[in-house]
């Protein structure tokens, strides 16, 4: 059993959550992931590390299916079953460089590590964080800390930059100049985020999010088409970059248990509140 | 003497093929106490006991079926565990019939004696008492070691070394212990209520277990070595192969870890009162020939399949599947496509698996492994529905510990090289055996590198000479 340090809801759906653990630290880095269960029936979910210390390891997740739905019902002092980690590869380390960092949704929350890495490694680090609209946005304080500017994005135009990202990328690389950029946030935004930088010939990192079960390269279900060859995003990523993505091949697989997913969703809230 | 021996094994009495295909029970019940006893009885006890040396951990086998046949069945369990710490495993899912019983006396003229359902016999009837008594232990060395893995090679050195009476930690990635036994092997060929209850013996007679602990990540090799006297690496086979094939990452494409994992470990048969979700096809194919292969197809079955088939380049003979699980898959209904290779899946409009084409083979000359090669027939290709495929072609040994342990020797493939009379690796103080030396094995394969390795650590804690 793995206990709460804290808990809390960041914005509607999104959640932040500290867990307790006396080892992730040993080898912790940026661009790593987690692997959690909430419970002795749960699934084993990855989840981006955001933040860690000799006794806790800190994630940011979004409520999306039953395994995110079980965590977010959760408070401080409670616990989940199953925390390991940390995994993946971490962020390819580079310095003296200006990059553009991304984050959507619990994206938002994952590049904070990657921001402060790369901020400590001597680069120059400007931060878009987009959201449908203004109250969806988290964190802008903790990412200003490693940030030498900081943009906000919201579709509806409630709050900085209105529109959707590819918007904002356009019209920011039209006239800056960046060496790289890097995105954390669903498939849809990271694979928007590599379409709009491709023209613009930016070498762009993206992290994915493919389904895993245990995450330590054993089942392959996590497999993705890099330049044509299958790669595990859970060792030999989760970051790529996104120019050589087989997108349409990651979507697909995103949606194998779609249907199963309601399913259990159903079956969650009718047993929990029916 | 002759006139006496009964030609036949004593039956073991199974869940009726009709029923079993729509559960997850254990399929084989095992034997009554007088049913082990009269297949006890069946042992000419022999001087030469060559089935001791077909064991891979030397069990004595003669021994402990000499107390079945006195009806001393606590006698029999106590012989076998001083060379076996997972009788009850071994009974069930070692291939006998290519050890022990292969090699039997009576197997010259007559069916061997069945060593391994005796042997569950023993292990079960222990069980059904209670709890196993804890041995006695040496006093301590106050010497520390910590092994990789808890599958049936990493609990046998545990339980070695803790005889020995050293302190012994096991590290486990999963958030379940016992490896391959329980995410790999199917409910109905090996329930998990026994392993865990072998693990559970463990603990009790000192062993430490920390699960969800990935040696590699969590903590490196050079990190353990620091608060550790000695380390074995026993990470088994956990890199699945694939064809690369045209459609190989289809949806409905499954290696058969996963498919097993989410079976097995993660209890998806139970979905959706266990979260994690599973493809239930109708018509699935499995693509290999050894036991995997048929712990897949049977899981499909149970799944709810109409129709599975084993897809296999080879013919019957040439399979690696153990004859008693191929005998069980036949009477549930896999259908067998010999001499058959798929070369290639075709999607529908939404990126599921629709269909495989797949091509007939022959058989040419034999190959290094000493099978016959299976050769191509030239325009034989033809394509078959299908909406699930399990790869089960095999696995390589798990990466991660040698991606992060640069001065640990391995080979081509990833296996770690070892000397194989003590199971030395090249790294100092680090031991390792199994499927991560050997590729994808067998349980008692690993038990017995085990046992190898845990005399040498022995060897090496009270000397200090490596």
């Amino acid at each position: 059993m793995v206990k709460i340090l804290k808990k809390e809801l960041l914005v509607p759906n999104i959640h932040f959550m500290i867990l307790e653990s006396d080892f992730i630290h040993l080898n912790a880095k940026a661009g790593e992931f987690v692997v959690v269960r909430a419970d002795e029936f749960g699934e084993r979910i990855p989840l981006n590390l955001v933040d860690w210390d000799e006794r806790s390891a800190s994630v940011v997740f979004m409520e999306v299916g039953t395994s995110t739905r079980k965590l977010g019902c959760l408070k401080t002092g409670e616990t989940i079953a199953d925390l390991a980690g940390p995994l993946g590869k971490p962020t390819e380390m580079v310095s003296d460089k200006k990059i553009l960092v991304i984050g959507g949704c619990y994206g938002i929350g994952a590049i904070y590590p990657v921001i402060k890495a790369f901020k400590n490694n001597n680069n120059k680090i400007i931060t878009a964080i987009e959201a449908r609209s203004s109250f969806l946005l988290y964190w802008q304080e903790k990412l200003k800390e490693y940030s030498d500017e900081i943009f906000e994005i919201t579709r509806d135009g409630t709050k900085g930059y209105a529109g959707h990202i590819d918007k904002f990328l356009n019209d920011y690389l039209s006239k800056y100049s960046v060496d790289m950029v890097y995105a954390q946030g669903c498939t849809y935004l990271t694979y928007l985020v590599s379409q709009t930088t491709k023209p613009f010939g930016i070498k762009t990192i993206v992290g994915l999010n493919p389904i895993m079960i245990d995450a330590t390269g054993m089942c392959g279900v996590c497999r993705v088409i890099i330049n044509g060859e299958t790669k595990f995003a859970c060792v030999d990523g989760p970051e790529f970059d996104g120019h050589t993505v087989d997108w349409q091949n990651l979507l697909t697989r995103r949606h194998i248990y779609i249907t199963e997913e309601r399913r259990s969703l159903s079956f969650y809230e009718c047993e929990k509140y029916g | 003497m002759p006139e006496k021996i009964v030609p036949k094994k004593t039956p073991m009495r199974e869940q009726p093929p009709k029923e079993r295909i729509k559960n997850f029970n254990e399929v084989p019940y095992g034997y009554s106490p007088e049913e082990a006893i009269a297949e006890a009885k069946r042992c000419l006890q022999c001087k030469k006991a060559p089935c001791i040396s077909g064991c891979p951990v030397e069990i004595d086998i003669p021994g402990f079926i000499k107390f079945i046949a006195e009806g001393d069945f606590k006698a029999a369990i106590k012989k076998l565990k001083e060379k076996n710490v997972l009788p009850a495993v071994c009974g069930r899912v070692c291939p006998q019939e290519t050890q022990c019983e292969q090699v039997c006396t009576l197997a010259k003229k007559f069916e061997p004696v069945a060593i391994g359902r005796l042997e569950r016999f023993a292990a079960d009837y222990e069980a059904a008492q209670g709890e196993a008594p804890i041995p006695e232990l040496p006093p301590p060395t106050g010497k520390k070691v910590a092994v990789i893995g808890s599958g049936p090679g990493g609990l046998t050195v545990a339980g070695d070394l803790n005889r020995f009476g050293h302190s012994v930690t096991i590290f486990e990635a999963l958030h379940k212990p016992g490896g391959v036994l329980v995410y790999g092997i199917p409910e109905f060929r090996l329930p998990k209520a026994i392993v865990y209850r072998e693990v559970d013996y463990l603990i009790r007679c000192g062993v430490k277990l920390v699960l969800n602990f990935i040696v590699g990540k969590t903590a490196t090799i050079d990190q353990l070595l620091k608060e550790f006297d000695a380390v074995y690496i026993g990470t088994g086979a956990g890199l699945p192969w694939f064809m690369n094939i045209p459609g190989e990452n289809l949806n409905g494409v499954y290696s058969a870890n996963e498919y097993l994992t989410r079976s097995n470990l993660m209890k998806a048969y139970l979905f959706p009162e266990y979260d994690t979700p599973i493809v239930r096809g109708k018509r699935v194919a499995v693509v290999g020939g050894g036991n995997v292969a048929m712990d897949c197809a049977r899981t499909a079955l149970r799944l709810g399949a109409d129709e599975v088939h084993i897809v296999y380049r080879r013919s019957k003979q040439e399979m690696p599947a153990r004859a008693e699980e191929i005998h069980h898959a036949e009477e549930e209904g896999v259908i067998f496509d010999w001499l058959t290779l798929p070369i290639k899946y075709i999607g529908d409009e939404n990126g599921w698996v629709k269909e495989m084409e797949c091509i007939k083979m022959q058989l040419g000359e034999p190959d290094a492994s000493g099978r016959r090669k299976p050769v191509p027939i030239e325009g034989s290709n033809y394509i078959s529905a299908v909406d699930t495929v399990i790869c089960a072609i095999g696995q390589g040994p798990n990466p991660l510990i040698p991606q992060t342990t640069p001065d640990l020797k391995a080979g081509k493939w990833g296996n770690i090289e070892v000397d194989k009379a003590t199971m030395k690796t090249s790294k100092p103080r680090c031991w390792a055996g199994g499927d991560v030396v050997r590729g994808g094995a067998t349980v008692i394969l690993a038990m017995g590198d085990a046992r190898i390795a845990a005399r040498s650590m022995d060897e090496f804690l009270r000397t200090g000479i490596w």
